[in-house]
């Protein structure tokens, strides 16, 4: 096995060695939304095209590559020279907004070692010096329709490792001391789980399920890490599926992704031909199987057990806990549910090591995460940061602060059920236990900043909004209190409220939270609580006097 | 054990033959329902109720449960579309840039609501929680393909391009 992953690593060498420069096209959705596939074009044809009579073969060659970070400059190009390989991100040149026109100038540039300076975009930049790459360490390097370049980027090499060399309580233990915590939201230690679902009954068949139903509003990360290194999502299950005993995973993806969907069809078909899935994986016993689920959008599938309800093909309802799926999951059998960036660090735990990735972080986050940067910051897009790095230095430094000259206000943490984190507690790092202290959440990873130009009251008010709409309707807490809560703060936006209106909605809010069913409704009212918290005063400014009337009867009683 | 009769497709329709490979690809078993429904809506627009009960049977499933599992998803429309759609991101980001006026201007010019079309059946406006295309926000989607970074302004001409084919 290792002679055929060597075979095409070497391969793959030959393949750059031909050219002096390699030319990756950013083909994730946001870039391709900016025409990216278009501007790919131009560069294959610039290269391959009809060339003057006795003119040298092209220096270049282009291919299509996953998310470079910078979204909100797309599409994005990055140009490699061949020397540098295997390079890293300060020895390549990028270029943004590149428009078709421009593809014939970079060749041209580029056939002579020159650079096209009016559209490069600089790298030394703290955007893409502060990053640490583990989860996006192949994203905007290789090309995700191709299983050979994840195999030549040391792709499957940690499940080879895994099947032929390691028990899976050896696999267990790696993940375990790694530190590694679910990186779905909720912070539950990876290790951990693992093990309860490998303790399950020897006899039991067992699944492993890759949570890929992203459905936080302003959350991308998902989406870019199965556009841009499908293959370390199968990678990261199959050994999951070996260390826990489970012969069958299913990937949950939301149907509003169809270009990561089509990616990950893609690679799962590669992955089978080359015998790193299906039976007899790499040549050992193991058998491991991957099918897709699609989602139909519904927010609540993104809670376990509402997910697991609907890859059975039913309406995705949660259910108390516990029993947790680790016991009791899809189809009765102990289940195993992780999200995709949790499962994203499986393979380089195991190529580097759970000590080398507890090296990064702090004690008790250990790692990096991926952050979605959106809203108001001048630079929006991908980027993977250690955990601990202030607020701060991820909208101020990273971000760049924000693009029309107002001053940040606020960033919101975790969508829905997470919280608005105001300018004054920047200096907070980012990890699961400061980011709680401060009624928000670490979340998926989204990261909207807001201007002052936001008002909380509005803010609140869409996220409750979005928990009305999205409540599953189970259980009365959530069905009724979202909408009650909803309407109490249109009515305080709207400059209609009282202060009584106000204390109701305090008490509502801690009765949805303590009696609603699943997570959706129980973090249903944190927006509304951590933005009365930093940002009372604008609440207080909506509101109303009472009417006389009710005054004096007040006084009267 | 009794082999099931299968239930016959409809109508002769040759796209029922898409149907009826995802039901066999998952054995016709319950829990391909969603599966089996994706491809109703993918191969036909929509799910009418003649599909939603053919569906039903194949896969021994009471039609209340089917109707019920395509009531709940937000994807599944059980009215056809407009020839074109536009769907406009509301999700966190683009809701801070501004998608909401966005909103408001394609509903004002055209008179419709999301979820809605256009009374000569050419355009249907419909709304995404989130396109994860974040970075370029406002987004929204025309006919499958995302544009990002608009304005009101370019949001309605991008519509206009609908009006006469």
């Amino acid at each position: 096995m290792i002679d055929r992953f060597e075979k095409i690593k070497r391969k793959e060498r030959e393949a750059a060695a031909g050219v002096d420069y390699t030319i990756g096209v950013c083909v994730a959705a946001s870039c391709l939304s900016l025409q990216g596939d278009k501007v790919l074009d131009a560069f294959q044809e610039g290269i391959e095209g009809p060339k003057e009579e006795g003119s040298p073969p092209s220096r270049c060659r282009a291919k299509g590559v996953g998310c470079l970070g910078l979204c909100s400059r797309g599409p994005l190009v990055s140009v490699t020279k061949q020397q540098d390989q295997p390079a890293d991100d300060q020895s390549r040149v990028l270029y943004q907004d590149v428009t078709v026109d421009d593809a014939p100038r970079i060749l041209e540039a580029h056939e002579a070692d020159k650079t096209v300076p009016d559209i490069l975009c600089p790298t030394d930049t703290p955007f893409f010096e502060r990053q640490i790459k583990i989860v996006l360490e192949n994203s905007g390097k290789i090309d995700p329709t191709r299983i050979e370049e994840y195999i030549a980027a040391d792709g499957y090499h940690a499940l080879l490792e895994a099947v032929t060399e390691m028990t899976p309580n050896q696999v267990i233990d790696e993940i375990v001391r790694s530190g590694l915590r679910g990186r779905g939201g909720g912070g539950y230690p990876t290790g951990l789980k693992w093990t309860t679902v490998a303790k399950a009954q020897e006899e039991k068949v067992k699944y492993v399920i890759c949570n890929a139903d992203e459905g936080d509003p302003g959350a991308f990360m998902d989406r870019s890490v199965l556009e841009s290194d499908p293959h370390r999502i199968i990678e990261g299950m199959t050994i999951a599926g070996y260390a826990v005993g489970a012969s069958r995973g299913y990937i949950y993806v939301r149907g509003e992704y169809p270009l990561a969907i089509g990616r990950l069809k893609k690679a799962i078909n590669q992955a089978r031909r080359q015998n790193v899935l299906g039976n007899g994986i790499c040549g050992t016993t193991f058998n491991f199987q991957i099918e897709i689920r699609l989602g139909a959008g519904a927010f609540v599938c993104g809670e376990e057990t509402a997910l697991i309800a609907s890859i059975e093909g039913k309406r995705g309802q949660p259910r108390p806990r516990p029993p947790y799926p680790a016991e009791l999951g899809l189809w009765h059998e102990p289940t195993l549910i992780n999200n995709v960036e949790t499962f994203a660090n499986i393979a380089p735990i195991i190529r580097n090591g759970g000590d080398w990735f507890a090296s990064y972080g702090t004690a008790t986050s250990n790692g990096t995460k991926v952050f979605a940067l959106a809203g108001s910051v001048a630079k929006n897009g991908l980027i993977e940061v250690p955990m601990g790095i202030t607020l701060h230095e991820i909208v101020e430094e990273l971000g760049g602060g924000t693009a029309n000259g107002h001053q940040i206000k606020a960033v919101q943490t975790g969508g829905p059920s997470g919280g608005c984190i105001p300018a004054s507690y920047f200096e907070t790092p980012v990890d699961y236990e400061s980011l709680k202290k401060l009624g928000s959440i670490m979340g998926s990873g989204g990261l909207i900043t807001m201007d002052e130009t936001s008002n909380m009251v509005d803010v609140a008010r869409y996220f409750m909004e979005f928990c009305m709409a999205e409540s599953c309707g189970k259980c009365v807490p959530c069905r009724v209190g979202t909408v009650h809560l909803h309407n109490l703060l249109d009515k305080i936006y709207n400059g209609k409220a009282t202060h009584k209106d106000l204390a109701l909605l305090e008490r509502l809010c801690s009765f949805v939270s303590e009696t609603s069913l699943c997570g959706l409704g129980q973090a249903a009212p944190n927006p509304i609580r951590s933005t009365l918290r930093f940002f009372r005063e604008e609440y207080l400014d909506l509101l109303v006097d009472e009417p006389v009337h009710a005054i004096s009867e007040e006084v009267a009683a | 054990m009794i082999k099931q009769k299968q239930a016959a497709p409809p109508s002769d329709d040759v796209r029922w033959r898409f149907v009826m490979a995802t039901m066999r690809r998952n054995g016709f078993r319950r829990s391909a329902l969603i599966e089996t429904l994706h491809t109703v809506q993918e191969t036909f627009g929509f799910l009418d109720e003649e599909s939603l009960r053919y569906v039903a049977s194949s896969l021994n499933t009471p039609l209340s449960q089917v109707y019920g599992v395509s009531t709940f998803y937000h994807l599944f429309k059980l009215k056809p579309a407009g020839k074109h759609t536009c769907v406009v991101c509301t999700g966190t980001a683009c809701y801070i840039k501004g998608s909401s006026n966005l909103l408001k201007q394609v509903e004002k010019d055209y008179d419709i609501k999301p979820g809605e079309t256009t009374p000569d059946n050419q355009i249907s406006l419909l709304t995404a929680r989130c396109v994860g295309a974040c970075g370029v926000a406002p987004v929204a989607i025309y006919d499958g393909t995302i544009q990002g970074e608009l304005t009101a302004d370019k949001a309605v001409a991008l519509l206009e391009r609908y009006q006469d084919d």
